[in-house]
């Protein structure tokens, strides 16, 4: 970036810019870098809970469009199933794709459990997408996600 | 000591969908902040939570750094006879928590 076309702008105070802006370059690398997690890292941990090919469908997230608090983020997760013996979900996988680790929870049903819904609060550093993946007790996947809006990130950095 | 709150009915009906609702108090540190000392804090999260209804297991849970802290979860199950439903909160340094409701089915 060249002042030289800005005659009103001083050398000192250039240098003076020039040095905010290389400060937060060096921040936003450093933020960059703490929230390590991708939408790739977030399919690697959930590919490897859960084996074969995520199908769209049957997982309904619900979450804020806009998460204020990046620090408690209420999320439900529900999956369409009849929680029979012949038909349930085994397990639910919750990701996130901007934390510093993709992971976020796991969670285990059976028959008894009636309804496959779970509500939790994430922490989020970032806007990010949530992605949930159903495992039903015939191996089938299905996933589905959704993106929440972080004002404030939850990372206490 | 640890505090926690458990949000369940005291009596349902046979094959009733019942939901039960847990919070407990931890700081669910994350291992990522630095603390005052420039160092980072360690990871002091709770990694496992179960429940149990008369002793079988009806729904469990593993947690990671990216839940918040006091974890809160609700999760539903079907009454299917008398007894004492078991939360058990176990994770990082001896951490270990116990606590149960009874409920009666009729």
């Amino acid at each position: 970036m060249s002042n030289h076309h800005r005659p009103t702008i001083g050398r000192r105070r250039a240098l003076v810019r020039a040095g905010g802006f290389g400060l937060a370059a060096i921040l936003g690398a450093v933020a960059a870098r703490e929230a390590s997690a991708t939408p790739e890292s977030a399919r690697d941990w959930l590919s490897a809970l859960a084996k074969g090919e995520f199908k769209e469908g049957k997982v309904t997230i619900r979450a804020p469009e806009i998460a204020e608090n990046g620090n408690a983020v209420p999320v439900t997760v529900s999956v369409d199933s009849e929680m029979t013996d012949g038909s349930y979900v085994k397990a639910i996988y919750v990701a996130a794709d901007g934390n510093p680790n993709p992971g976020v929870a796991a969670f285990e049903f059976t028959p008894a459990s009636g309804k496959a819904e779970v509500q939790l609060r994430i922490r989020m550093a970032q806007t990010q997408k949530v992605v949930a993946v159903a495992h039903m007790n015939d191996g089938s996947l299905f996933t589905a996600s959704r993106e929440v809006k972080v004002t404030i990130g939850g990372c206490g950095g | 000591m640890t505090n926690v709150l458990i949000n369940a009915p005291k009596t349902a009906r046979r094959g009733e969908l019942i939901e039960l609702k847990t919070l407990i108090l931890h700081p669910m540190e994350t291992g990522f902040r630095p603390g005052t000392n420039g160092g980072i804090i360690p990871r002091n999260i709770i990694q496992r939570f179960v429940a149990t209804w008369n002793g079988t297991e009806i729904f469990s849970m593993d947690l990671s750094p990216a839940i918040s802290a006091n974890p809160f979860v609700s999760f539903f199950t079907v009454a299917t006879e008398s007894g004492r439903v078991a939360f058990r909160w176990s994770g990082d340094e001896g951490f270990l928590a116990e606590e149960s409701v009874t409920i009666d089915v009729v």
